[in-house]
């Protein structure tokens, strides 16, 4: 498959996206500056199509910087507990402050993101049989440790119905002014591209790194970092979003291989072109509601993992 | 022989003292109304656990291991997926959700099918590692789960009203006309469970050895598959699904019991998970006084311990 051609599709399902809704825009409609349609477009409708970009590609780059960091196949922030721990750290904030602000919000479920992740790599470190799938099994069984401590305190505090809504992944409530913390996953993405060499040679051992002259701890603190960023935008502004920094690098490193610099780009809009095709079928399945968009990324998602442990065994080991 | 029989007694004594704390302790206002109540959730945890016990023990007889349980493969996700379809497509209305036993027949006519599918594919075709198993079962857990959640998005409202008053279930919120029907289940799979237990302690030597002895093994799973599936959906029926508890208990009970008979084993985690989920509901309820469900402990607990297992059981393969 060659870039331009998951571009095309990409802009073609964005187009798609941008005229889907329960009010019926058509493109004339935009040439009036001061029309109805024009600020619903404006308002609605492309931010949900930005921060599906956004979070399409940053939550692929992070399960690709995840995976080759780990050098397993099968880890991702769904697989780690990332996500897990993000949203416990939210809970967390709310639990300490009364009037919680969206920044202390927001660095709470950063610092919980990178501890947590950087637990389970401190775990796998301690594991000594490393089994492509005996990592993962462990990384969930950790996820669902952390967000047990959650349910089990935001039961207490009445904040179930809260910690409910960032378990569903959702782009409905999208609107301008909701979103714009996503941006900053764009530079961490960028940040991902300029080290995309670093963590190639990072990726092949810790020694074999440090024989050509890398720093490994500090490139995969960096890394590290950069996927609790992006972890940590995702949840706070559209939720959790299982599977996709798990399938889409799969889906790439089959056809491309490993090398980051060159599969970086192609995991990114290939991440966006999947989670635009989720989305667009859950707003059409029960037009004019919408489904939202985990629970369609998890049934897609979570069949074609199944799939790939079915047949991929062999080819994840390599 | 001897000691097992006096770790059984002192196990049965501590269920009764656990009963009778649930049953008699800080009684307020009216007896006559408040022990019946009491009584009839203490009936359905001893249901369960027994329930649970029983169809863990023996289906790790079965698949030769002690980490998979039926729950860990997805079996209780199931019951959810066939009661949504039955509401999908019948309705509520239809003869399949107002009368029970066609409910149940239904239930369990599915589990087995998915039971049996499992098996042939993952546990007879050829050796798969465990590992691989575990993650599997997970993510077919995962994948069934998001199913049941993408298709009650697309119930009619009224409908799903009626669908969740089905599938929230727990210990506190126990249907009663459930409990005849689940103790008659439970009263007929164990008469014939009782007839078998002697042929699964010929099982457990393996597939090769069993059949030289006589025993008409494939038969034997296949009935050993359905109780266990019926045994399942009467559990999750009842309380909904506790995914870990099996787990622990069954381990707990090849621990503290040393021995290869089926019955001793059954019957020591029968009274441990009466014990724990007993006591456990006593603690939660009258020494910390929460709102949280046991069950959220529980899979805190089992978390932690399965984790644990992993570790060592891959200490002692690595």
């Amino acid at each position: 498959m060659r870039l331009w051609m998951l571009i095309i599709a990409a802009i073609i399902l964005s187009f798609i996206s941008l005229f889907i809704g329960a009010i019926d825009i058509k493109p004339s409609h935009l040439l009036d500056w001061d029309s109805r349609e024009m600020q619903i477009f404006l308002i609605s409708r492309v931010p949900r199509l930005i921060a599906i970009i956004l979070a399409g590609a940053g939550m692929s780059i992070a399960g690709l910087i995840m995976q080759s960091l780990s050098r397993n196949k099968f880890v991702s922030p769904t697989t780690a507990g990332t996500l897990d721990a993000a949203k416990l750290g939210i809970l967390i904030s709310m639990l300490f402050f009364t009037n919680v602000t969206y920044t202390q919000q927001v660095i709470f479920s950063f610092v919980f993101a990178l501890v947590g992740t950087l637990l389970f790599m401190q775990i796998l470190d301690r594991i000594k049989f490393k089994d492509v799938v005996f990592v993962p099994l462990i990384g969930i069984m950790y996820g669902n440790i952390l967000s047990s401590v959650t349910t089990f305190f935001a039961y207490e505090a009445d904040l179930l119905q809260n910690i409910s809504a960032w378990l569903m992944g959702s782009f409905t409530l999208i609107i301008a002014g909701r979103y714009e913390l996503l941006y900053l996953s764009i530079p961490a993405v960028i940040l991902a591209y300029l080290y995309a060499n670093k963590f190639t040679v990072a990726g092949m051992g810790e020694d074999f790194a440090k024989n050509l002259g890398l720093s490994y701890k500090l490139v995969l603190n960096i890394g590290l970092i950069l996927v609790a960023i992006i972890a940590t935008t995702v949840v706070l502004t559209v939720g959790v979003i299982p599977f996709l920094g798990l399938i889409v690098p799969n889906i790439v490193s089959l056809y491309m291989g490993d090398n980051l610099r060159k599969t970086i780009p192609h995991t990114a809009v290939l991440g966006v072109v999947f989670l635009l095709i989720c989305d667009i079928i859950g707003r059409l399945v029960i037009y004019p509601f919408e489904i939202p968009v985990n629970v369609t990324v998890a049934v897609i998602g979570s069949a074609i993992f199944l799939i790939m442990l079915f047949r991929g065994r062999a080819y994840a080991k390599k | 022989m001897r000691k097992n029989s006096t770790k059984l007694i002192i196990l049965a004594v501590a269920a009764i003292i656990c009963i009778l704390l649930y049953g008699f302790y800080d009684i307020k206002g009216g007896f006559d109304y408040a022990f019946p109540r009491r009584m009839m959730r203490v009936g359905a945890m001893v249901i369960t656990g027994f329930a649970i016990a029983y169809s863990t023990v023996v289906f790790q007889t079965i698949t030769q291991n002690r980490i998979l349980t039926p729950s860990v493969m997805g079996l209780d996700s199931m019951f959810e997926v066939v009661q949504t379809l039955i509401f999908f497509f019948a309705g509520s209305v239809s003869i399949w959700v107002v009368n029970q036993y066609l409910n149940f027949a239904a239930s369990i006519a599915a589990m087995v099918l998915f039971a049996l599918v499992l098996y042939r594919f993952l546990f007879r075709a050829d050796k798969h590692p465990i590992y691989l198993l575990l993650l599997i079962g997970m993510i077919i857990g995962t994948f069934l789960g998001s199913l049941v959640s993408f298709l009650q998005v697309l119930i009619d409202p009224v409908e799903y009203l009626s669908l969740q008053s089905r599938l929230f279930a727990s210990f506190v919120n126990i249907k009663v006309e459930l409990l005849y029907i689940s103790m008659g289940i439970l009263f007929l799979a164990f008469a014939y469970g009782y007839r078998i237990l002697s042929q699964l302690d010929v099982m457990s030597l393996g597939r090769e050895n069993a059949i030289n002895l006589g025993i008409n093994y494939d038969r034997l799973v296949l009935n050993v598959l359905i109780l266990s599936s019926v045994l399942i959906a009467t559990s999750t029926a009842l309380v909904g699904p506790i995914t870990f508890f099996g787990l622990i208990i069954a381990n707990l009970s090849y621990q503290y019991l040393v021995t290869y008979k089926h019955s001793v084993h059954i019957l020591g985690a029968g009274l441990m998970s009466v014990i724990a989920l007993v006591g456990g509901q006593f603690i939660v309820e009258h020494i910390f006084e929460m709102n949280t469900t046991l069950s959220v402990i529980i899979n805190f607990v089992g978390g932690i311990y399965f984790i644990y297992l992993l570790l060592k059981e891959s200490r002692a393969a690595g």
